[in-house]
């Protein structure tokens, strides 16, 4: 009986191990191996390929096109939800009147999928629909905003919809970590005489910097991933000039029949992320030991 | 690992058991919209008098790539559908790969040689053996136009030649309509390009330079003028265009918004649905320039390997309802296409379809009928997606001359 009291745990923990470990991390060997294949339409092993299909990549305009999309997409969704939840976040803490219903109100966008936010963005965005369309109907003839059709500023529009979809989850999590803060601080260091924008830059923000971790953390991979968004915002269009990653892995292996070439793009994809989250990973996590 | 090891046997027991039984056939298909499904429920119920179980196995949506997304893993599985919509040189990589049934049996009774035209019977043969059946003949290369615009704008009739088209669209802007409705997405660009290329430089480069992907045409002056001639064409679009719907960009013609839409003939369903009657409320013509030459794009179903003896009679069975006369009036009735088989009694379609059709055998006497490389009839996916992206990107953004145009699109073409 004890035994078993023992062993349940674990039993019941198994499960969820084994699949987790097949289907994460046996995936990224099997894609990893499919990779250095001819492989076309169907897996095939028979011929090892080499890099080659690595190197076909990296000649590919379209794949250069979908790194700069995603540094730019990554850096700007991060930055922008993160600088806007952070404003709302401190207005929101003023101890104003209604502000369950406020927070509420930002909090919103978070419920709706990435498909509903891309396909609204879309109707607001397109110039002979929603925004432009508008303002030439109020009188606002010189009105111009078509940012969603223009090769070189598409992937802004991508921005847009993904930090209004956002910046409510990172204002939440601010709100959270502002309340959490003892007021007797911010009380002493008023005596000392700092100015407010002071106290929040010198205190409040570097008490919040697990927050800022969780939120980057969060919102990174969020944008690595941001396949939906793309898909129902602008498809990759105009031409391919908003393709992310995402979208050129799901289209050379599924679409046009190089299953090598898609895996090759993925494995790239995957140490981007590696590179970008497993030091930032180390240096968070080793250094709080020595803080508490 | 003992548990693992039973537990692997049940599964395959599973797998095992509910394949395979006698007399059923299961067909993959995307036709899921009102009258593509309608045709479908007639071959149903052909197969279904013959004494056949049909199995309906509908993936709906992205114009097939979700369909074989699915069909992929079936056959990865060991699992593959009696029957599966593949067209185009893919059915020549599913070959490769030795999962299609040999249809010689029923091909050679029933003489599809002498039924199909050799371009496209050539399409549905591998090493010389037939793989799939034919279904239907949509014809890319059409020019829809609102005859009520084109009257108030002052043009009579639809225009033949390029320059031509442009005299007219110049009209049709001036009298403050929408000269060319299009859809900005890279499918829909290529479409366009396709028709342009065409007309500007007639099957033959057409051939040289889409089809066999020569290089010496690809970098030719003829490529130079084509380009030339579509960025032309895409200073008469509409600037909201990028992203829209094909269906979109038909409706603005119906609705009297825009002169002219370059899209193959499901478009006439939209007309028809809209209650417009061709050569009256619209006109259907050859894109400029693209009287005489035909590109198309035919639907195919390819039949997998299957053991079972029962199974194997069904496909054939329905590999020739496929190709029968009654099937073939009834499914391109509905879809708005044109009967794959030759010397079909076309009383009953539009005139259009009739159209369609006179230029469908004319063309084959004349070898100007062609694959359609916007929708995967004539190179494999690969190329033609490089090939799309660079056509899309050149029509995208003005700042890529037409030499690096050209360029681009050369590149491209080698992509294996």
């Amino acid at each position: 009986m004890k035994k078993l009291e023992n062993l349940l745990p674990k039993l019941v923990v198994a499960p969820g191990f084994i699949f987790g470990f097949a289907f994460i991390y046996g995936f990224m060997i099997w894609n990893g191996l499919l990779s250095v294949t001819h492989s076309r339409m169907l897996p095939n092993y028979s011929e090892f390929a080499g890099l080659e299909q690595y190197i076909k990549l990296w000649d590919m305009d379209r794949w250069y096109v979908a790194l700069k999309n995603l540094g730019i997409f990554t850096t700007l969704y991060v930055g922008g939800s993160m600088g806007l939840g952070m404003v709302l976040a401190i207005f929101l803490d003023q101890k104003i009147r209604m502000e369950g219903f406020l927070r509420t109100i930002y909090l919103y966008p978070m419920a709706l999928s990435f498909i509903v936010t891309g396909t609204a963005w879309k109707w607001i965005l397109n110039p002979s629909l929603g925004l432009e369309k508008l303002m030439h109907d109020l009188g606002w003839a010189s009105f111009g905003f078509d940012w969603l059709v223009q090769s070189d500023t598409a992937i802004y529009c991508v921005v847009i919809a993904g930090v209004w979809q956002s910046a409510g989850f990172a204002m939440a999590l601010f709100l959270a970590g502002l309340r959490g803060i003892d007021d007797n601080i911010i009380k002493a260091a008023q005596i000392d005489g700092a100015s407010l924008p002071r106290i929040y830059w010198r205190i409040i923000l570097p008490i919040m910097r697990p927050v800022v971790f969780s939120i980057v953390l969060v919102l990174s991979h969020l944008s690595i991933k941001a396949f939906d968004l793309v898909m129902a915002l602008t498809a990759g269009g105009p031409g391919y000039s908003t393709d992310v990653p995402a979208t050129f892995m799901f289209t050379m292996s599924f679409n046009r029949g190089q299953l090598g070439l898609g895996a090759a793009s993925a494995t790239m994809m995957l140490a981007t992320v590696a590179a970008i989250v497993v030091p930032y990973l180390y240096s968070e996590l080793r250094s709080k030991p020595h803080e508490r | 690992m003992l548990k693992l090891s039973k537990l692997a046997t049940a599964v395959a027991l599973l797998v095992a058991g509910t394949a395979a039984i006698a007399g059923e056939v299961e067909v993959l298909h995307w036709w899921t919209s009102g009258g593509e499904a309608k045709s479908v429920a007639e071959l149903k119920k052909i197969m279904q008098e013959k004494g056949h179980t049909w199995k309906d196995f509908a993936v709906a949506g992205g114009g097939g790539d979700n369909a074989m997304t699915v069909l992929k893993s079936r056959v990865v599985s060991g699992n593959a559908p009696a029957a599966a919509q593949i067209k185009g040189p893919a059915l020549q990589e599913w070959a490769a790969e030795g999962v299609l049934a040999n249809l010689d049996p029923v091909a050679k009774a029933e003489n599809w040689d002498a039924l199909l035209p050799k371009v496209v019977a050539d399409i549905m043969k591998y090493k010389g053996n037939y793989i799939a059946a034919p279904v239907n003949v949509h014809r890319v290369n059409w020019m829809w136009a609102n005859s009520a615009v084109l009257k108030k704008a002052g043009v009579a009739g639809a225009p033949k030649t390029w320059p031509e088209f442009f005299a007219a669209a110049d009209k049709v802007k001036k009298a403050g309509f929408v000269a060319v409705a299009h859809g900005g997405q890279n499918w829909q660009d290529f479409t366009v390009f396709e028709s342009v290329v065409l007309g500007t430089g007639g099957a033959k480069f057409y051939n040289d330079a889409l089809v066999k992907l020569d290089q010496k045409a690809l970098t030719s002056p003829a490529m130079t003028k084509a380009l030339e001639t579509f960025r032309k064409v895409h200073g008469y679009v509409d600037p909201a265009s990028p992203g829209r719907d094909w269906n979109l960009a038909t409706a603005m013609v119906i609705q009297e918004k825009a002169a002219f839409q370059f899209m193959g003939d499901w478009a006439k369903g939209e007309f028809t649905t809209a209650g417009k009657v061709p050569g009256k409320d619209y006109l259907c013509a050859a894109a400029p320039g693209t009287d005489n030459a035909y590109t198309f794009n035919v639907d195919s179903f390819a039949m997998f390997k299957l053991k079972d003896a029962a199974a194997q009679k069904a496909q054939s069975d329905l590999a020739s309802s496929i190709m029968g006369v009654p099937f073939q009036e009834i499914f391109n009735l509905n879809k708005g296409s044109i009967p794959v088989r030759l010397n079909m009694d076309m009383s009953k379609f539009d005139d259009c379809a009739k159209l369609s059709a006179k230029d469908f055998v004319a063309s084959a006497k004349a070898g100007s009928l062609e694959p359609s490389i916007a929708h995967g009839m004539a190179v494999p996916p690969a190329a033609a997606g490089a090939i799309q992206d660079a056509v899309s990107q050149f029509w995208n953004d003005d700042k890529i001359s037409v030499a690096d145009g050209v360029k681009n699109i050369a590149k491209a073409a080698k992509t294996q």
